[in-house]
C-alpha cells in the first residue's frame, strides 16, 4: 500500500533511530550531531535558517500578514530566472549562488513594494494585494524560466521551487548563516519598534515612528529569509518556517519575546530534526520532512499547550460552566431553606423536595439532575427517597457562603454601579478576593440596613 | 508569427479556465479569502497523489475527485484551525496548504518508482499541449481541456446566477445572512467546494497558474472600475477571457524580442492580467492613482487659487 | 467551541420547541440568562418580560452588557445559562418574527452594493433560497428607503453615504423585513440630529403598527422622550417596566453609580417633558 511506503519507513526511522547506528553507513547519533561530514552543512543550515524566520515569522503573524511571506516568495521567482539569464548573457558562472540570491531579492523587494502600494492607495485589502503580487510575479516567473530552460545549464533552476538542501554546499552554508544572523540581531534590535507597529500601527506612526519604512524593513527581512530559504526547502515550503513555528510558539505564552523565542526555538528544531531524517532515509526529501515535523509540532502545540491550546480552553470553559451551575444549585436550595422559615435569620439545614428546587429556575430536568449527580459527587447535596433532596453539612456551609457573596456582589453593582462592569473579576465566587475587607462589611451594612438578610456560613472554609 | 487553430484552441481553453475561476473569485475577494485559491491549488498535491496511488491509473476521474476532496478539506482544516485554535486566518491558511503540500511531496517522492506526477506539471501546467488531445463533439473535434471548462463554467454560472442573492448576502453580512435562514458557513463550504472543482478541473488541464491569479486578479480590477457587484462579475470575466488572448499572444512575442522560443504561455496569462490590474489601479476612475493625483493637483491649485490670508507658501501643499 | 457549548445545553434549539411557561403573546422573555465570556460572566441572572406593541429602551453604563443581552437573545453568542423565547418559542423556530439592527460598525462599508440592494436583503427571507429579488421586493425595499427619507440615494454605493444615511439602510432594512419584534443595537450612535429624528419618527412608525421595538440606548436625557418601557441594566436588571415608574434617581443611581450630575441631567430633562 501507498502509506506504508510513505509513513512506515519514516517511522521506522524514528523508532530505530536508537539502533540505526549498526546499518553500516552513517548513524543517526553521527547524524543528529552533526558528526557526519556531508550532513552537518545541511542540518545546521536548516536549523540556522528556521531560528531566523521563526523570530521573523512572529512578527508577521502578529501584523496578521503570515501569507505576506508567501506572496514575497513566490515573488522571487522571476528575479532567479532574469539574473540567470543576464550572468548566462554576461558569460559568467550562471548559476552562482550569491547573483541568483540578488535577483530573487531584488523582485522580491519589488513585489513588496506593489503589494503596499495597492494597499495603500486602492481601497483593496491586503489579501489581495498578496494574491496579486504572488500570482503576477510567479507568473512571470514561470514564463522567464520557460523562456531560459533551452539556454544550457539551465537545469536545476526549478529547484529553487522545491528546495534541495543535499545540494547545499560550504560556500551557500556562510551564506546562509551570515543572513539569518543578521536577521537575527535585527529583530533583536528592532524589537520594541516592530511590538509597537504589530499592535497599533496607527500609534505608532502618531508618535512619530516612521511605520512605512518600519514595515518595508521587516518584509525586507521576510524576503531575505525567503531567499536564503529557497536553496534549502523551496520557495513553497518556506512559507511554512515563517507561518507555523511562530503561530505554535503563539498557543504556549501571552509574552512577546518569549513566543519569539520558542518560535525560533521550534523553527530551528524543526530543521534541525527533520534535516536529520530526511538524511536518515532515502527518498524523503528533507523540505517535506521539515514542514511535517513543524505542523506535528503546531498541532501537539494547538491542542496541548496549557495557556492557549484547544483542550485547555475547552476545559476551562466546562470548568466555569460547572461552577456556575453549582452557584445555581446551592443558592437555589440555600434559598428554598429561607423561604421556609418565618423570619428572616439563619436557616435550618433539612430536606425539600426536589420539584421545588426545579421550579426555582429555568433547567430542564435532565440538565438539573446532571448538576445534582456532580454535586452529590462532591458531597454537597444528598438525594433521599421520595424526591427529596437534603444539603450536605459541607453543602450547607457553601451554600451560605455563594448566597452571601451573591448577595454582597449585588449589593456591590447597586452602590458602586459605575466601577463595577469594569471591574477585574466579575465572578461571585471570588467576592473576597476582589474587594477588600472594609468595603466587604460595609456592604454587608449595607445590606442590613435593607433589611435583607446576610448568611454567615457555618463552614470550614475561611471567608 | 503565425496564428494557427492552435493557438485559438490554446487561447479559448485559457479563456474558459479563466472565466471560470473569476467568477468565484469575485466572492473571494469579497469574502477576504483571496490567498484560498493559492491554498488550495497546493493543498490539491496529496490528494493527486493518493488517487494517483490507490487506483494506479492517471485516469481524470479518480485524480479529479480525490484532489477536490483534499481542496475542500483545506478550507475545512483553515476554518477548523482559525476557530478552534483562534488562529489568525491567513497564518492557519498557511500552515494547512504547505502542510498539505509537504505530504504530497513526500507520497510524491516516496512513490517516484511507479508515480509518474511531476509537481511542477501541477504548477505549470502544459496548456501549449491542449489541441493534441481532442474529443469528438458532433462533426467538431474540439480539445478535451474545453469540454471539461466548458462545463465547470456552466456550473459557475448556474452557481451565481442561481445563488447570487445568498452570495451577496453572506459575503456582505454573515450574521443577517444567518438569522435570515440562510446559513452562511452553508454558502461558505458550498462556495470552497466550486473553487475547488474549479481549480483541479482547470490545473489539469493549463497548471495552477492560471487558476491562482484569475481567481483574484480580474475580481480586484473589476473592484478598482465598480461599485456595483454585478459589472463587477462581467468587468472580472471580461478581465479573464483578454488576459488569455494577451497572454497567449505575450507569450509568443515577448521571447523573440530577445531572440527565444515562445515561453510558457499560463505565465504569461498570468502576468497580462496583472497588467490588466495595473492599467485599471492607474486609470480607474476613482481609486486610479492618475485621477488620484489629478484630484489632488486640482486641490491644490484651489486651494492656490483661494483668497490668502498668510504668505507663506506651504499653504498651498496638496491636501493629502 | 460553539457546537460544544450547543451539546451540552440539552434544551439545544430544537425547532418549533415550545418553551414551558412562556406565554405565546408575550414578544420577549428572558429567564435566568447568564453569559460569560472567557471566565468573566457579562450577563448576569437576567430576567425580563417584554410586554407587545412596546418601545423598549435598553439602558445602562458602558460595559453593562447590553449589546450582549441582545446578541444572546439573537443566538449571535452561546448562552452559558437560562433561555429566551420570541413568542413563547425558541429564537431559532421564530426568526421571522425578528429583525435584527446590528451595530454600524459590523459591516464592510466599501462592498459593492447600492442602498437598495441592502434594504431588498430584508426581503430575502420571504424569497427563501434560489427566487432571485423580483419587482415587488425592489419596490418594498424602496418604499422603505422612502419612509426612513433617503429614497433619492437609492442607487448610491452604501460608503458614499454619511454615517447617519448608512444608519438609515440599516433601518429600511429592518423595516423591509417585516418582523414583529426589532432589536436594534446602538442605532443612536454617532448620527446627525436629522437622522436621529427619522429613526425616532421610524420607531414612533412601528410603534404605531404593533410593533415591539428593544433599542440599545445611550443618552439618558432622551430615554424619557423616547420610549414608554425601560430595561435599566448593569449586569443584571435593575429595574424593567413603564418608563414613568423605572426612570427614578433610585433606580438610575442604581444603574449608573455615583455619576449624580448625569442623572440630574436625565431628570431635569424628564421633568422637561412632564411639563
Amino acid at each position: 500500500m501507498w502509506w506504508n511506503r510513505t509513513f512506515v519507513p519514516l517511522l521506522l526511522a524514528l523508532l530505530t533511530l536508537p539502533c540505526a547506528a549498526s546499518d553500516g553507513g552513517f548513524g543517526w547519533v553521527d547524524v543528529v550531531l552533526l558528526r557526519t561530514h556531508n550532513t552537518w552543512v545541511v542540518v545546521l543550515s536548516t536549523a540556522v535558517l528556521g531560528v531566523a524566520s521563526g523570530a521573523v515569522g512572529s512578527f508577521l503573524l502578529l501584523r496578521k500578514r503570515s501569507l505576506m511571506g508567501d506572496a514575497l516568495s513566490h515573488a522571487t521567482l522571476p528575479g532567479i530566472g532574469i539574473a540567470f539569464a543576464v550572468m548566462t548573457a554576461a558569460g559568467g558562472d550562471a548559476k552562482s549562488l550569491p547573483g541568483l540570491l540578488l535577483g530573487a531579492t531584488v523582485s522580491g523587494v519589488l513585489g513588496l513594494l506593489v503589494m503596499l502600494g495597492i494597499g495603500r492607495t486602492t481601497r483593496l485589502r491586503d489579501d489581495v494585494a498578496m494574491g496579486l503580487v504572488l500570482s503576477v510575479f510567479f507568473g512571470l516567473g514561470v514564463a522567464v524560466l520557460g523562456m531560459v530552460q533551452r539556454l544550457p545549464d539551465a537545469a536545476g533552476l526549478e529547484s529553487f521551487i522545491y528546495g534541495k538542501p543535499a545540494s547545499i554546499v560550504l560556500d551557500d552554508f556562510r551564506w546562509i548563516v551570515a543572513l539569518a544572523v543578521i536577521v537575527t540581531v535585527v529583530s533583536i534590535l528592532l524589537f520594541k519598534e516592530f511590538k509597537l507597529l504589530c499592535f497599533d500601527d496607527g500609534f505608532a506612526s502618531s508618535q512619530g515612528w516612521p511605520v512605512l519604512a518600519l514595515d518595508i524593513l521587516l518584509l525586507g527581512m521576510v524576503t531575505a529569509v525567503t531567499v536564503i530559504g529557497l536553496q534549502a526547502v523551496g520557495l513553497i515550503l518556506i512559507i511554512a518556517f515563517l507561518i507555523t513555528p511562530p503561530a505554535a510558539a503563539r498557543f504556549w505564552t501571552d509574552h512577546l519575546p518569549t513566543m519569539a523565542f520558542l518560535s525560533a526555538l521550534i523553527g530551528g528544531v524543526s530543521g534541525w530534526l527533520g534535516a536529520s531524517i530526511s538524511a536518515l532515509t532515502p527518498d524523503l526529501p528533507a523540505g517535506g520532512v521539515i514542514v511535517v515535523v513543524a505542523a506535528a509540532v503546531f498541532l501537539v502545540s494547538m491542542f496541548c499547550a496549557p495557556a492557549r491550546g484547544v483542550l485547555g480552553r475547552w476545559l476551562r470553559h466546562a470548568r466555569l460552566r460547572h461552577k456556575i451551575g453549582r452557584q445555581h444549585l446551592l443558592r437555589g436550595a440555600y434559598e428554598i431553606l429561607e423561604a421556609d422559615q418565618s423570619r428572616p435569620g439563619a436557616p435550618d439545614n433539612h430536606a425539600f423536595p426536589r420539584a421545588e428546587l426545579q421550579g426555582k429556575r429555568t433547567w430542564t430536568p435532565h440538565e438539573l439532575g446532571r448538576i445534582l449527580r456532580r454535586e452529590a459527587r462532591r458531597g454537597h447535596i444528598e438525594d433521599l427517597p421520595g424526591s427529596r433532596l437534603r444539603l450536605t453539612e459541607e453543602g450547607f456551609g457553601e451554600a451560605a457562603r455563594i448566597t452571601r457573596n451573591h448577595r454582597l456582589w449585588e449589593m456591590y453593582l447597586v452602590t458602586h454601579a459605575d466601577i463595577a462592569p469594569s471591574h477585574v473579576d466579575r465572578d461571585a465566587d471570588m467576592v473576597e478576593h476582589v474587594l477588600e475587607a472594609e468595603l466587604v462589611q460595609r456592604l454587608e451594612a449595607a445590606l442590613r440596613k435593607q433589611g435583607a438578610w446576610v448568611p454567615q456560613p457555618r463552614s470550614p472554609h475561611r471567608i | 508569427m503565425s496564428w494557427t487553430s492552435f493557438d485559438t484552441w490554446i487561447v479559448v481553453a485559457g479563456a474558459l479556465c479563466a472565466v471560470a475561476c473569476a467568477l468565484p473569485g469575485c466572492f473571494l475577494v469579497l469574502r477576504r479569502m483571496s490567498m484560498m485559491g493559492d491554498a488550495i491549488s497546493h493543498a490539491v498535491l496529496p490528494g493527486l497523489a493518493a488517487a494517483f496511488m490507490i487506483t494506479g491509473s492517471r485516469t481524470s476521474l479518480a485524480m479529479f475527485i480525490g484532489a477536490a476532496a483534499v481542496g475542500v478539506l483545506t478550507a475545512l482544516f483553515t476554518q477548523w484551525i482559525s476557530r478552534f485554535g483562534n488562529v489568525d486566518r491567513g497564518a492557519a491558511m498557511g500552515i494547512v496548504f504547505t502542510t498539505l503540500f509537504a505530504i504530497g511531496l513526500l507520497m510524491i517522492r516516496r512513490a517516484a518508482g511507479r508515480v509518474d506526477l511531476d509537481p511542477g506539471c501541477v504548477l505549470y501546467g502544459a496548456i501549449e499541449l491542449t489541441p493534441l488531445d481532442t474529443v469528438a463533439l458532433g462533426p467538431l473535434e474540439v480539445p478535451r481541456v474545453v469540454v471539461v471548462m466548458g462545463m465547470v463554467l456552466l456550473l459557475n454560472l448556474a452557481m451565481v446566477g442561481l445563488l447570487f442573492k445568498e452570495l451577496r448576502l453572506s459575503a456582505f453580512d454573515p450574521g443577517l445572512s444567518d438569522t435570515l435562514g440562510f446559513s452562511s458557513r452553508l454558502l461558505h463550504y458550498l462556495l470552497m467546494t466550486v473553487v475547488a472543482v474549479t481549480t483541479v478541473a482547470a490545473f489539469e488541464a493549463v497548471g495552477s497558474i492560471i487558476v491562482i491569479a484569475m481567481l483574484i486578479v480580474p475580481a480586484g480590477a473589476a473592484l478598482l472600475l465598480t461599485h456595483r457587484l454585478v459589472p463587477m462579475l462581467l468587468i472580472a470575466c471580461g478581465v479573464a477571457a483578454v488576459s488569455s488572448l494577451m497572454g497567449h499572444w505575450l507569450a509568443i512575442e515577448v521571447p523573440s524580442w530577445f531572440g527565444m522560443e515562445a515561453t510558457n504561455s499560463s505565465g504569461m496569462m498570468a502576468v497580462a492580467a496583472g497588467l490588466l490590474f495595473g492599467m485599471a489601479w492607474l486609470f480607474g476612475r476613482e481609486g486610479g492613482l492618475v485621477a488620484r493625483l489629478g484630484r489632488g493637483a486640482r486641490v491644490s491649485k484651489e486651494i492656490d487659487r483661494a483668497p490668502r490670508h498668510g504668505t507663506e507658501r506651504e499653504e498651498s501643499r496638496p491636501l493629502p | 467551541m460553539k457546537t460544544l457549548i450547543r451539546n451540552m445545553s440539552p434544551r439545544g434549539d430544537a425547532a418549533g420547541e415550545d418553551l414551558s411557561g412562556h406565554p405565546s403573546d408575550i414578544p420577549l422573555a428572558v429567564h435566568d440568562l447568564t453569559v460569560a465570556y472567557h471566565r468573566k460572566p457579562v450577563i448576569w441572572d437576567v430576567d425580563l418580560d417584554i410586554p407587545e406593541g412596546k418601545l423598549v429602551g435598553i439602558v445602562g453604563p458602558n460595559g453593562a452588557g447590553k449589546s450582549t443581552l441582545m446578541k444572546a437573545c439573537l443566538d449571535l453568542i452561546p448562552k452559558t445559562s437560562g433561555e429566551v423565547a420570541i413568542y413563547g418559542k425558541s429564537y431559532r423556530s421564530q426568526r421571522r418574527m425578528v429583525g435584527y439592527v446590528p451595530q454600524r460598525e459590523s459591516v464592510d462599508w466599501d462592498f459593492p452594493v447600492s442602498a437598495l440592494d441592502v434594504v431588498a436583503m430584508g426581503t430575502y427571507r420571504q424569497l427563501g433560497w434560489l427566487r432571485p429579488v423580483g419587482r415587488r421586493q425592489k419596490e418594498q425595499a424602496m418604499d422603505a428607503l422612502e419612509q426612513v427619507g433617503i429614497g433619492h440615494l437609492a442607487k448610491r454605493q452604501i460608503r458614499q453615504l454619511s454615517g447617519g444615511q448608512q444608519q438609515r439602510v440599516f433601518l429600511a432594512r429592518a423595516l423591509a423585513q417585516d418582523a414583529k419584534v426589532y432589536f436594534m443595537d446602538e442605532p443612536f450612535a454617532a448620527v446627525d440630529a436629522a437622522t436621529e429624528e427619522a429613526i425616532v419618527k421610524l420607531l414612533r412608525t412601528l410603534n404605531e403598527r404593533g410593533k415591539t421595538c428593544l433599542v440599545v440606548h445611550h443618552d439618558l436625557a432622551t430615554v424619557s422622550s423616547y420610549f414608554d418601557w425601560l430595561v435599566l441594566l448593569n449586569m443584571r436588571v435593575v429595574a424593567s417596566g413603564p418608563t414613568k415608574e423605572v426612570f427614578t434617581a433610585a433606580n438610575l443611581e442604581k444603574t449608573y453609580g455615583g455619576h449624580l450630575s448625569l442623572i440630574d441631567d436625565a431628570l431635569r430633562a424628564l421633568r422637561n417633558v412632564v411639563e
